[in-house]
């Protein structure tokens, strides 16, 4: 019989193989570990720029042209005043339109539109959006540069984000439990309302906090708006002027003076905690209220 | 609810009977869908108030500023006090320069990456890193434009004597590890949804894993893969703050990466922060500039839809 | 707390539906020239079946054959599947439900369903049982945990969690889930019980217990059950019919078809020479 594989060939080969394989393997390890390491570096800059300047007036204050004075306290509220505007807005929106897709919308050429509008919106630049809040709500509605023309903005940038998230909460939801309702005799809407939501809330809500955290962190949007940065006071209500941490930033950073290179590693080091905060949220209410089903 | 009875001699179904409050519930039944229609209605309405805006603002510019001009002009000197020129392809190549080095700094560190988390690393490790992708692909871009300006800058100006402060490298680089976390999570995506059974007929063969990983998976993930570079391209072209920061303001139509550039969304950025009042041509073009972005992110945008759509694997 | 045994509601409702001897059992389903189809798929062919009061009738068949389709046709849940069209008729009580004006969510009040795998909500066990109470309008608080109480009993596991009914019923057994759920069904106190074989998901002596109370709950109930298991339709049914490719092969007395059946095919399903 004829042997077409010789083995020992084969096996001579393998130890070549066997170590280019490992080769490899280090190479594929020290891509992954540069991600880690830019963000290792990137972190330790941040502290060891800013933790100098870190101080409680440094919270308390507001901004100065003298860097030593500079304080972060206007944009600090002003982010949280934001966050009051937009996570009610973009939470009912985006709750709304996932609830519509996943229980009510039928299989047609409308709601296939409405499907492919919200992943391509997810796609467009943010400053686009700052472009549309621009026009449509500081000038046709001429809401100013308040919070609530910002708010606007950002809630329409982060709904596609939300709307999948709750998408994909709501469609975890196993079809049994729906059934069960539905065979109590209970109608849709007392379905959604007693049973899908309350399971999808935790889904839900990890995803706008994430979605959240991107708003408290976008620039772009705002600089379009046109969102003053040398702001002495705090909004009075949603109408008011205001200023964010993202805008004071990027005002601090662009600065010649070298010592407010050091400002606005402090102020990054106040939005970084801003968001971890949010983020400890996301995970907690994730590992607290995952369902088991 | 008063009842005059004792409870033991009424039946539940008669309560139901009682209580029932028929025409409240089917009125309910009715509103929250055309409700809840509306609310999705606000993302198309979105979308449309986006074209629109766009579209009516660039029409204003063109009666200022000929569209051939814009198109094919190779300068872009809106500020020249007596002769302004509008001729967009120099933010364009500024653009296309950043998002150019980007992906190649990207592209091979993102799916590497992946290769590593779903053919390599042991459970424990992925655990260890995914965490750290998502950190990374949470941090605002404001904050990697400062990293960009104050770290990344001066250490490239240390290897290479001739680069200027503002520069297309150093924000390349950063948009570069910037995306690097999409296109490591959806590539791994792409190739953990490759069935294990195609893995274990290559290794039960003799295979390595990494032949196994460069002739079976990537092959069968590619168009996972290839969207989410797509994608991640269209993130690269419509990021704002670095390019701000780290890029300068000044666009020129040539390919050097060493020399301050402008792109089309650092434009739109110096004209908001300056002073060019309401009505100008000034004031018109950043709608023109952020029409002709929001055309490259749409058709990438579809693009990656269409690579994900028509070349879906069935397994 | 008022004790409010199953058997004093049972003689209220007599009371409702006008009282009838135990000799002449009244019809609670009749289908009548009954045909359904997935889109192009011809799932049920002319269904004739007649369902009589305080009985339980098993429907068994190989897998496929059409009788969890049939079963949830009688509440109309079949229609949850998009691209579903019926023809023909199911009378219930007289009333022929497959009308558009008939209200699903009424039918579904008098009809209770238990599904193959226990599905509980993922709430306390009172939230559970008082879930169809309460969207059906009940809101006192009193007569709610009457309703528990009574409901568990019936269901025969109140002595196993009347002391953690606000824990989440996800912390029992399968078997206890599943009798959870039936709790849940007999909590609005329906008519008839349909049951889509309820054991499929559970161990023998799970098993064994749900059957004894089927045994139980057929004193004051109609209980239609969909099962794959022929020993279990023997055990527990009074009648039983035989789908094959959606037809009825036969539908009898259990204990004819189980010892003299007249059709070949159903001799060749029950002595397991297919299925």
């Amino acid at each position: 019989m004829v042997k077409y594989v010789d083995h020992v060939q084969v096996v001579k080969r393998m130890n070549g193989r066997l170590v280019v394989n490992k080769m490899f393997k280090i190479v594929f390890l020290l891509a992954t570990l540069f991600a880690l390491a830019a963000l290792g570096v990137l972190v330790y800059r941040m502290f060891d720029q800013g933790w100098g300047y870190l101080s409680a007036d440094f919270i308390t204050n507001f901004a100065s042209r003298f860097p030593e004075k500079a304080g972060i306290k206007a944009a600090l509220i002003g982010s949280m005043w934001l966050m009051v505007v937009v996570a009610p807005i973009s939470l009912l929106l985006g709750v709304g339109t996932a609830i519509y897709l996943e229980e009510y919308a039928k299989q047609n050429r409308l709601n296939d539109f409405i499907r492919m509008n919200i992943s391509n919106l997810a796609g467009v630049p943010s400053i686009v959006f700052g472009l549309l809040g621009l026009t449509i709500f500081v000038r046709s509605l001429a809401l100013g540069k308040s919070v609530l023309a910002a708010g606007l903005t950002m809630s329409l940038l982060i709904l596609p984000v939300i709307i999948v998230a709750a998408q994909e909460a709501i469609r975890a939801v196993p079809k049994e439990l729906r059934e069960a309702s539905y065979g109590m005799g209970a109608t849709k809407w007392q379905t959604i309302l007693k049973v899908v939501l309350p399971s999808a809330v935790p889904g839900i809500l990890t995803g706008s906090i994430l979605a959240l955290s991107r708003a408290v962190g976008e620039t772009a949007p705002l600089v379009v708006l046109g969102i003053p940065v040398i702001v002495h006071f705090l909004p009075n209500g949603i109408l008011s002027e205001f200023t964010a941490l993202p805008m004071q930033i990027f005002d601090w950073a662009k600065r010649p003076q070298e010592e407010f290179q050091y400002v606005a590693a402090a102020g990054i080091l106040v939005l970084m905690t801003f968001l971890v905060i949010l983020n400890s949220i996301a995970v907690f209410i994730r590992n607290k209220f995952q369902n088991r089903y | 609810m008063v009842m005059k009875q004792p409870a033991e001699k009424l039946s539940v179904q008669e309560l139901i009977a009682q209580s029932r409050s028929k025409r409240s519930k089917k009125v309910v039944e009715k509103i929250m869908p055309i409700l809840l229609f509306i609310t999705a209605l606000i993302s198309v309405l979105t979308t449309f108030g986006i074209v629109f805006t766009l579209i009516f603002e660039t029409i204003e510019f063109f009666t200022k500023v000929s569209v051939i001009d814009f198109l094919f002009g190779t300068e872009w000197l809106p500020f020249s006090g007596k002769e302004p020129m509008y001729g967009i392809l120099p933010l364009i190549l500024g653009t296309l320069k950043v998002t150019f080095i980007a992906v190649l700094v990207a592209v091979p560190l993102g799916i590497a990456a992946a290769i590593f988390l779903s053919e390599y690393a042991s459970d424990r490790t992925r655990r260890l890193i995914k965490p750290v992708l998502e950190v990374l692909a949470g941090i605002p871009t404001i904050v990697y434009g400062f990293f960009a300006l104050t770290f990344v800058t001066p250490v490239l100006q240390e290897i290479i004597p001739g680069l200027k402060i503002f520069n297309a490298l150093s924000p390349g680089i950063v948009v570069g590890i910037m995306i690097l976390p999409m296109i490591a999570s959806l590539s791994e995506d792409a190739m953990t949804s490759v069935p294990n059974a195609m893995r274990e007929g290559a290794l039960a063969l003799g295979s390595t894993k990494l032949e196994v990983a460069i002739k079976i998976v990537l092959p069968a993930a590619l168009s996972g893969i290839l969207a989410s570079v797509v994608l991640a391209v269209s993130r690269a072209i419509g990021e704002t703050m670095i390019v701000s920061l780290a890029g300068g303001a000044t666009p020129k139509f040539d390919f050097n990466v060493t020399d301050s550039i402008q792109t089309m969304t650092a434009y739109i950025v110096q004209v908001s922060t300056g002073d060019a009042g309401y009505g100008t041509t000034i004031y018109y073009s950043i709608y023109s500039v952020g029409f002709t972005l929001f055309l490259f992110t749409l058709l990438m945008n579809l693009l990656a839809h269409f690579i994900s759509k028509r070349f879906r694997e069935e397994y | 707390m008022v004790k409010l045994s199953v058997k004093d509601v049972y003689v209220a409702k007599g009371q409702n539906l006008k009282v009838v001897s135990k000799e002449e059992k009244q019809t609670v389903y009749h289908s009548k020239k009954l045909n359904l189809w997935y889109g192009e798929h011809h799932a049920l062919k002319d269904i004739d079946l007649e369902m009589k009061e305080n009985e339980v009738t098993a429907i068994i068949g190989p897998s496929g054959c059409g009788k969890s389709t049939y079963i949830k046709t009688l509440n109309r849940m079949v229609e949850l599947v998009p691209s579903v069209c019926t023809q023909g008729e199911i009378l219930y009580r007289e009333r022929n439900i497959l009308d558009n004006k008939y209200q699903v969510e009424e039918l579904r009040t008098k009809v209770g369903m238990v599904f193959q795998k226990p599905n509980p909500f993922p709430k306390s066990i009172y939230d559970n049982i008082a879930y169809g109470p309460r969207i059906h309008g009940i809101k006192n608080k009193k007569v709610l945990d009457e309703i528990v109480e009574k409901s568990l009993r019936g269901a025969a596991i109140w002595d196993e969690v009347k002391d953690r009914l606000n824990q989440n019923a996800y912390g029992l057994s399968g078997g206890q889930q599943q009798r959870i759920c039936i709790a849940r069904c007999l909590a609005i106190e329906p008519d008839v019980i349909l049951m889509d074989e309820p054991t499929s998901a559970l161990d023998p002596i799970s098993t064994l217990k749900v059957e004894e109370l089927v045994q139980e709950l057929k004193e004051n109930f109609s209980i239609i059950i969909v099962t794959h298991n022929m020993q279990q339709a023997a055990r527990i049914s009074d009648k039983t019919a035989f789908f094959l490719n959606g037809e009825v092969i036969e539908y009898e007395a259990t204990n004819h078809i189980f010892s003299t059946p007249t059709d070949k095919r159903t001799e060749d399903y029950i002595s397991g020479r297919f299925g």
